[in-house]
């Protein structure tokens, strides 16, 4: 054992004991910023010359620094490390460039949403409001109602759906049940609310507007996402478990409920969680099937209801005289679903963490 | 409670491909078995056919009988289930449920098929098949943690209490050391030498001296060529089969001159 050891370690310090001489200058690691630096020294001097300009400065000054950094990589360190250097500063850039839309984005929003993010907001309506004050409660309850709504009738059948495909499908139909949700998945959602307001005319007749048509139309679009992402999680759930299950004798559907479902409950939770976070922020389909009222009403099976897009929508579009106070409450109401929806991928980690299947060591 | 195995022209099909042929063989009770082979050869096949789990993958079907005790295991009124239920099953890889507690691994076979048991009798059969497997002194102290925080050799006899709890009359290994080091797999031979006293055992194994420390008989598959369905070459009792056998390919195979 004790010869193996030093004979190892010996083994080991050889490489390192002969460094290679020459060749492997170095550029210090302060060298990049300082190109970036003058880079935007010259940048400054270039744009206040003709005209200043923000966007041209930072582009100036990103070209200029990566220009400047391969090149004295490339003196003192050899093409080798210099493409090494130049492709960071792509990757860097480009990281940079999709960061943009996002935060100008969030910081705009919360910015102008902000305003009228008080408790007026939350628990009063529009009704009677001419100008200031109002809210958003009848909204985002219809929302909440809506969205539960639609979860209660996609993920039943997505996930039933995903089961069959994964554990019993076979041959021509289960192609073609994965084929149709392809399509299903591709349906512009003004395309659902159209089938949705049409399915509800043929029973009710013309003009008729309710929270459950609006839940129709959104599970439309949710059913395709649950079954895609419960199938790919159903189907990391590893064929020997079932095997096990079935060699003790475990009926299949049994082995479905008891074994393949928990081992995966992580996954499903978390697939079923992005799910709803994908439709909650659906306008086109409510503005057709549920419409919109100032009042609050929680009877998705009576007449309109408001959710925050569509109000968002209405509020923005039709401000009324004056328009600021309309407008603010739109900026709030988009603040709100962006809530939501960050709301949601927070609880969807969660689940994932929490209900993951524990190694435990 | 252990049970014979009559095979008779046993021909084993997935979809148009036949992958076994022609097996006649009659399994002692409360004897181990062992089955060698090249790999391809149909062995895990075989041991699959003896409890109905390859029916498990789509196309694969049999001809001819399999006999345990009297009762024909692919008669038209034979339910896989039930006969799963009578054949346990060990397989190369340890695969105790993930999301089960050791104590709920032990007895998944009961609580999976919602039968009914007080909680005393529970705990019970999972001392008892924890001991059966010479498991119980390494994890009686953390029943409740998870099965997958044991190691390799543990798990995998974790697993074949599982497979003793729900009392069946056969047990099927397929390659259960395969995945083991040298001295997970001796606690897991001497278990199986344990077993034999009430169980009838069925082990494939790519090791022949593990086939030759632990088996009574042992049954040596072949195949002629690739495309070529595999065949049982010789049936015998271990001793012959290692010292005097009666095909020219089983000794070859056996002396490491084969192909």
């Amino acid at each position: 054992m004790s010869t193996s050891t030093q004979q190892s370690s010996t083994g080991s310090a050889a490489p390192i004991a002969a460094p290679q001489p020459g060749g492997h200058r170095k550029l210090p690691s302060w060298a990049p910023w300082a190109a970036f630096a003058v880079a935007a020294v010259v940048a400054a001097v270039f744009s206040l010359a003709t005209s200043w300009n923000i966007v041209l400065f930072v582009i100036y000054t990103v070209v200029l620094g990566t220009l400047g950094t391969y090149v004295a990589s490339r003196v003192v360190e050899g093409p080798r490390k210099a493409t090494d250097r130049l492709v960071t500063c792509l990757v860097v850039s480009a990281f940079g460039i999709a960061l943009v839309p996002l935060i100008s984005l969030v910081y705009e929003v919360v910015r102008r949403g902000a305003q009228r993010f008080d408790a007026e907001y939350f628990t009063a309506s529009l009704v009677g409001v001419i100008g200031e004050g109002g809210g958003a409660y009848h909204a985002l309850m219809g929302t909440l109602i809506i969205t539960l709504l639609t979860t209660l009738i996609s993920v039943p059948i997505g996930l039933m759906t995903a089961i069959y495909l994964v554990e019993y499908g076979s041959g021509r139909l289960k192609r073609s049940i994965t084929f149709l949700v392809d399509v299903m998945t591709g349906i512009p959602s003004i395309v659902a609310g159209l089938f949705a307001y049409a399915l509800f005319v043929l029973i009710f007749g013309p003009g008729i507007r309710l929270g459950i048509m609006g839940a129709v139309a959104l599970s439309v679009l949710m059913i395709p996402v649950v079954v895609r992402s419960c199938e790919e999680v159903l189907k990391l759930v590893p064929n020997e478990l079932r095997e096990a299950a079935y060699a003790l004798g475990v009926p299949k559907w049994r082995t479905i409920l008891k074994v393949v479902i928990p081992t995966a409950i992580a996954g499903l939770g978390t697939g079923i969680t992005l799910a709803i976070a994908r439709v909650v922020g659906e306008t086109a389909p409510l503005l057709i099937t549920v419409g919109i009222t100032n009042a609050t009403n929680f009877n998705p099976f009576d007449g309109r209801m408001a959710t925050l897009p569509v109000y968002a929508f209405y509020q923005l579009t039709q401000p009324g005289v004056p328009p600021e106070n309309a407008i603010a409450r739109a900026w709030t109401a988009a603040l709100l679903l962006i809530i939501l929806v960050m709301a949601l991928n927070v609880v969807a980690r969660l689940i994932s963490r929490f209900f993951a299947p524990k190694t435990g060591r | 409670m252990a049970k014979r195995i009559d095979v008779s022209d046993l021909d084993i099909y997935y979809g148009n491909f036949k992958a076994v042929e022609g097996v006649n063989v009659s399994i002692e009770p409360r004897s181990i078995t062992a089955l060698i082979g090249p790999s391809g050869c149909g062995k895990s096949t075989f041991l699959r056919s003896l409890n109905r789990m390859h029916e498990v993958i789509p196309g694969a079907r049999v001809e001819g009988k399999v006999v345990i005790d009297g009762q024909d295991l692919y008669g038209s009124d034979v339910d896989p289930v039930d006969v799963r239920r009578q054949i346990g099953m060990v397989f190369q890889r340890p695969n105790p449920f993930p999301t089960m507690s050791i104590y709920d691994n032990v007895i998944a076979g009961v609580r999976l098929n919602s039968a009914r048991m007080k909680k005393s009798d529970m705990d019970d059969l999972v001392e008892r098949s924890l001991k059966g497997a010479n498991l119980w002194t390494e994890v009686k102290d953390r029943l409740n943690r998870p099965g997958s925080g044991l190691s390799g050799g543990q798990q995998q006899r974790l697993c074949i209490a599982r497979a003793i709890a729900v009392q069946p009359e056969v047990l099927l290994m397929d390659e259960p050391c395969s995945a083991l080091d040298p001295i997970s797999t001796l606690a897991i031979e001497d278990l199986m030498t344990e077993l034999k006293e009430q169980f009838t055992i069925v082990i494939v194994t790519h090791n022949m001296q593990q086939a030759a420390r632990v088996s009574e008989s042992t049954g040596f598959f072949n195949l002629n060529g690739v495309g070529q369905p595999g065949r049982l070459i010789e049936f015998n009792p271990t001793e012959k089969i290692f010292s005097n056998p009666d095909q020219k390919a089983t000794e070859d195979y056996i002396s490491g001159r084969f192909g």
